[in-house]
C-alpha cells in the first residue's frame, strides 16, 4: 500500500512537471524575446543539478542503510551534557528523509527519557544540517555561503535546544503530554 | 567542471567504496535507495529547474529587489521567511532556488531566511508533528525555529 501512495505520488510530480512544461512552452511562444534567456537559464541550472544529483543520492542512500533507526535511538537516548548535545547534531546529520519521518523517532526518544535538548538538537539537525543537503548548497550558493550558515545554524540551534527545555520543564511536568498515542507503536518496534 | 562537482563526486565514491569494502550486501541495498531516491526526485528537480528559468527570464529584477532585495529590510526578510515556512518542497531543490533569488537581486539575508524557515519550519507537517511530539513542544520548536532563521538571515547579511 506505501509502494502504491509513492507511485500516485511519482505520477503527480510528472503531471505537474508537464503542467509547468506546458505554460512555459506558451508563455515562451507569447514573448519570444524570452525563449533564449529562459533555454540558457534551464540549460545551465540543470547541468548543475544533474553533476552532483547521483552523488547526493548515493551519500543519501548509504546513510541510510549504514545509520539505522535503532542506532539512532541507542546512541541519543543515553546521551547527556555537552557530548550529548554533540551526538544529537551528528546523528541529525547523518540520517536522510524528510522531517516528519524523524518526528516518531523523536517521539520514541521522549518516551525513553532522551533530554529535551538533545530531541529538539536532534530533530533541527536532521532538519537543516544534514550532510548531502550541504553538499548541494556548497554546489549553488557557495562555500562562504554553506559554512557561514552552517555554524551559526549550529550555535543557535543548541541555544533553541537548551531554552526549549527550560521553557518546557518550567510549565510543569506534562514533558511527554503529547506522546502517549503517537509513538505506542513504534517503540515496540525498536 | 567546478571543483565543486569534483569535490562533491570524489566524497561520494570514496564513501561507497568504503562501504563496499565493509560490507558489500549493504552498500548494494543503499545503491537500490539511492537510484529509488533519485526516480522519486529526478520530476521535483526538473521541475524547479524549469520554474527558475521563466523566473530568470522574466521576473523583473527591480521588483525582485524592491520586495527581497537590500532595501526591502526585515519586512522583506520576515515575508520570504513566512513563505519558506509555508512552502512545503524538498530541501535539495531549496537551493538552487535561492541561487536564482540571488541572481536576481535578493539579498543574502532573505535567501539565508528563506533556505533557513524552508527547511526548519513545516506548517504543512505541523499536525503530524503535533500528534507524535505535542502542542507545547511542537509551538515551541517551529516558533522558536522562526526567530532563530531571521536571526541567523539578520547576522549573515551583516557579516557577507
Amino acid at each position: 500500500m506505501k509502494n502504491e501512495k509513492t507511485k500516485k505520488g511519482l505520477w503527480k510530480s510528472w503531471a505537474l512537471l508537464a503542467g509547468v512544461l506546458l505554460i512555459a512552452a506558451v508563455l515562451l511562444l507569447i514573448f519570444p524575446d524570452r525563449q533564449t534567456a529562459a533555454r540558457n537559464t534551464i540549460w545551465q541550472y540543470f547541468r548543475e543539478m544533474i553533476a552532483i544529483l547521483p552523488a547526493v543520492m548515493v551519500l543519501m542512500g548509504l546513510f541510510s542503510v549504514f545509520v539505522t533507526k535503532e542506532q539512532v535511538v541507542r546512541y541519543l537516548g543515553k546521551a547527556s551534557g555537552i557530548k550529548g548535545l554533540l551526538i544529537a547534531i551528528l546523528l541529525g546529520s547523518l540520517p536522510t528523509g524528510p522531517l516528519y519521518v524523524a518526528f516518531p523517532l523523536a517521539a520514541v526518544l521522549l518516551k525513553k527519557g532522551a533530554r529535551i535538548s538533545s530531541i529538539v538538537i536532534f530533530l533541527s539537525a536532521w532538519a537543516c544540517i544534514k550532510i548531502p543537503q550541504e553538499l548541494v548548497e556548497l554546489q549553488f550558493l557557495g562555500l562562504e555561503f554553506m559554512a557561514l550558515r552552517l555554524i551559526l545554524t549550529i550555535v543557535f540551534v543548541i541555544l533553541m535546544g537548551v531554552s526549549v527545555e527550560k521553557l518546557m520543564t518550567l510549565g510543569g511536568r506534562g514533558k511527554t503530554g503529547g506522546t502517549r498515542g503517537g509513538g505506542q507503536h513504534e517503540l515496540e518496534s525498536i | 567542471m567546478s571543483i565543486t562537482v569534483i569535490f562533491i563526486n570524489l566524497f561520494a565514491l570514496f564513501c561507497l567504496v568504503f562501504a563496499m569494502i565493509k560490507d558489500r550486501a549493504k552498500a548494494k541495498q543503499a545503491l537500490i535507495v539511492g537510484l529509488k531516491s533519485f526516480v522519486q526526485i529526478l520530476p521535483t528537480v526538473l521541475l524547479i529547474v524549469v520554474i527558475i528559468g521563466l523566473f530568470l527570464a522574466f521576473a523583473p529584477p527591480a521588483r525582485v529587489a524592491q520586495f527581497m532585495g537590500k532595501q526591502a529590510g526585515l519586512a522583506g526578510i520576515l515575508v520570504i521567511s513566512v513563505v519558506g515556512a509555508v512552502l512545503h518542497i524538498p530541501a535539495l531543490t531549496s537551493f538552487p532556488l535561492a541561487a536564482s533569488l540571488l541572481q536576481k537581486g535578493a539579498s543574502v539575508a532573505a535567501v539565508a531566511a528563506f533556505i533557513t524557515t524552508l527547511t526548519m519550519v513545516g506548517m504543512v507537517t505541523l499536525p503530524l508533528e503535533i500528534k507524535e511530539l505535542g502542542i507545547k513542544l511542537t509551538l515551541l520548536r517551529n516558533v522558536l525555529s522562526f526567530v532563530i532563521a531571521i536571526l541567523i538571515a539578520l547576522l549573515m547579511g551583516v557579516i557577507l
